[in-house]
């Protein structure tokens, strides 16, 4: 082992990751992209308080789709978040070191994505102000929630997961924020970052409470992931209703989670990689990997789509009715285009070809985005508005402010990204260097 | 309050094995030792003779507190507001499952948090170690054994860290800061 080029090659890595906050690399591109942004925040504003000023009835949401888009939505951008908890704490699990490059900003993605779908519930209540009855706390009324309700599991399993996922991204962070402090020389970066770092030495020990607390935090990160999202599928498996009513549901749902994942940390992985540089730390390799994952965790959705009609099938009846409905029904368009957007395009990627190049990977990743917001809205929407009684079934159709919201959400979440990417360290540059001493290490 | 901050010697290896090999040289010969580096070194638990529980006790009985915390908060609205649907029961632990591991989950992973920063001494936003010359380093590429000279004598020390042939060795601490 050449120690020399070794540790030439830890200063070029904290370079690269560190300085890029204070002397960033593309501040046009940077600001035509958080101009759009903010427009769009904009929008969100608007669209939320028109509904606070004149109610849910602005949407298309009627009875029996008193769900509409808020869920779905709600639903699309919870599992979203849940593949950077998978790659940055399953990976670290299993000490896969290719995550190194990426882990950092998927879970930056994991908390704007988790505070995107936790909003939307809250903005759906009608009288949003009263959200905090959720909260089980001795009140004057002597009212307590309903805790055998999925609706009330929903709010400790979101706000758990937002405060761990918090909590995770951040300790992972704080060695990076004081490398970021140590090396830069303007007083006010100094000052940001230090504050942010807590005063963090890289003190030996601190290092190890350090690492059994990150350890620890991994491991149970991962069934948090898969306890958020079966509960999400409770929403719905709970409910007697054909088409819902499955026990297919929670592995279902979290695969389809993991899936969407791993497709949005493709597109930001391409992203974060030309806007900022980052080629030689953000691989081909990393695209490949991500290609792999994104092909996988697909075809086991599509297996979930398989027993789904299966099931369906097998039951007869009103399920039977449901799916047939779903298949040339009124929102036929959602569960073709849904199965067309999730799982054609994707069989490209059984090229390596196709994963490593980064156009390609951001269109497919863009197309399943779409597919699995396709597949929520049939999920949800196929379902509800065929009522048991003719007299109540009705169409839902999205009106100009159910899809003003959306679009407005989708513009917060790149704002926040946006703003992570320019003033925090993007990559876990000290998990870099360790795995490359590691490696070494091996090889003497 | 103390009058004086405490003193520390610094000193500065270009690999983290002699930096390994120092420490553990260092600690057997009685000196408080600690070591800082940019990134977890393999063997640092050896060298520091770290053997300490207290976080992963700390996740430990956190996720139990939590647990009870959320099966007792459940048991207790349901006896104090009790809603009888169809006659299932009132304690139905299946229901109350995901509420009792998001608890456990959540405070869990908060003890363990706090307890770690809170055993680490930190926040700390300054410390005596801040002001060696290229202390800036040890987050960057260079590895560090610092010595805090608490009680024992300055030129015994500063011998014994130099027979381990650091390529720096610094003075820091000691007076009050200005």
């Amino acid at each position: 082992m050449s120690g020399k080029s070794l540790t030439s090659r830890y200063r070029r890595i904290t370079g690269e990751v560190v300085s890029i906050p204070p002397h960033f690399p593309a501040p046009r591109a940077w600001a035509i992209l958080f101009g759009i942004s903010m427009l769009l925040v904009v929008l969100l504003i608007v669209s939320a308080a028109m509904v606070f000023i004149r109610g849910t009835g602005i949407w298309g949401n009627n009875i029996p789709v008193a769900w509409g888009f808020p869920i779905a939505n709600y639903i699309w951008w919870i599992a979203i978040g849940h593949a950077g908890t998978l790659i940055s704490a399953m990976l670290l699990l299993m000490q896969e070191n290719w995550r190194n490059s990426l882990n950092r900003f998927a879970e930056a993605m994991t908390l704007f994505a988790v505070t995107c779908g936790g909003l939307y519930p809250i903005i759906h209540l009608g009288r949003p102000w009263y959200f905090y009855w959720m909260v089980p706390y001795p009140s004057t009324m002597g009212v307590w929630p309903q805790f055998r309700s999925p609706l009330t599991w929903d709010f400790f399993a979101v706000l758990t997961y937002l405060i761990v996922s918090l909590c995770f991204w951040y300790i992972g962070i704080i060695p990076d924020l004081a490398s970021a402090r140590d090396r830069t020389r303007k007083r006010r970066w100094q000052v940001f970052f230090g504050l942010l770092a807590l005063g963090w030495r890289g003190s030996g020990r601190h290092w190890l409470r350090w690492r059994q607390a990150y350890w620890i935090t991994a491991a149970i990160a991962v069934p948090l992931v898969i306890s958020v999202h079966s509960e999400i599928s409770m929403l719905f498996a709970a409910g007697p209703v054909p088409g819902w009513q499955s026990t297919v549901f929670p592995p279902y749902f979290v695969l389809g989670a993991a899936f969407s994942g791993f497709a949005v940390v493709t597109m930001l992985a391409v992203m974060v990689r030309s806007l900022l540089g980052l080629k030689d730390l953000v691989t081909e390799r990393h695209l490949e990997m991500l290609g792999r994952m994104v092909l996988a965790t697909g075809l086991m959705t599509a297996f979930g789509y398989v027993a789904e009609v299966f099931t369906s099938a097998y039951a007869g009846g009103y399920e039977l009715d449901t799916l047939i409905d779903r298949f040339t029904g009124p929102y036929a368009w959602s569960f073709w285009g849904a199965v067309f957007f999730n799982f054609v395009p994707l069989q490209l990627l059984w090229w390596r070809k196709v994963r490593v190049a980064p156009v390609p990977a951001f269109l497919i990743g863009l197309g399943i985005a779409v597919g699995m917001w396709m597949e929520r809205y049939m999920l949800l929407v196929s379902t509800l508005y065929r009522d048991w009684l003719e007299s109540s079934a009705g169409l839902f159709h999205a009106t100009f402010w159910d899809w003003s919201l959306y679009i407005g959400f989708i513009g917060f979440f790149l704002a926040a990204f946006l703003l992570f990417v320019r003033f925090l360290p993007v990559i876990s540059q000290f998990e870099i260097k360790e795995a490359l001493e590691e490696k070494a290490h091996g090889e003497d | 309050m103390a009058k004086t901050e405490p003193a520390f010697l610094v000193a500065g290896f270009a690999e983290p094995e002699a930096m390994l090999d120092a420490a553990t040289a260092l600690r057997e010969e009685g000196w408080p030792v600690e070591l800082h580096t940019p990134f977890p070194v393999k063997g640092m638990e050896k060298a520091l003779a770290f053997r300490e529980r207290t976080v992963p006790h700390a996740f430990l009985i956190g996720g139990i507190a939590g647990a009870l915390a959320g099966f007792l908060i459940q048991a207790y609205a349901n006896w104090a507001y009790p809603l009888d649907v169809g006659g299932r029961p009132l304690i139905a632990m299946p229901a109350f499952m995901l509420i009792i591991f998001e608890l456990m989950v959540l405070f869990s992973v908060l003890t363990g948090l706090v307890t770690m920063f809170v055993r680490n001494r930190l926040p700390r936003l300054h410390h005596p170690l801040f002001d060696a010359e290229r202390f800036h380093l040890a987050s960057d590429d260079r590895f560090f054994v610092s010595l805090r000279l608490d009680g024992c004598d300055e030129g015994e020390a500063r011998a014994a860290v130099e027979r381990m042939s650091p390529a720096s060795i610094e003075k820091v601490g000691g007076e009050m800061p200005a």
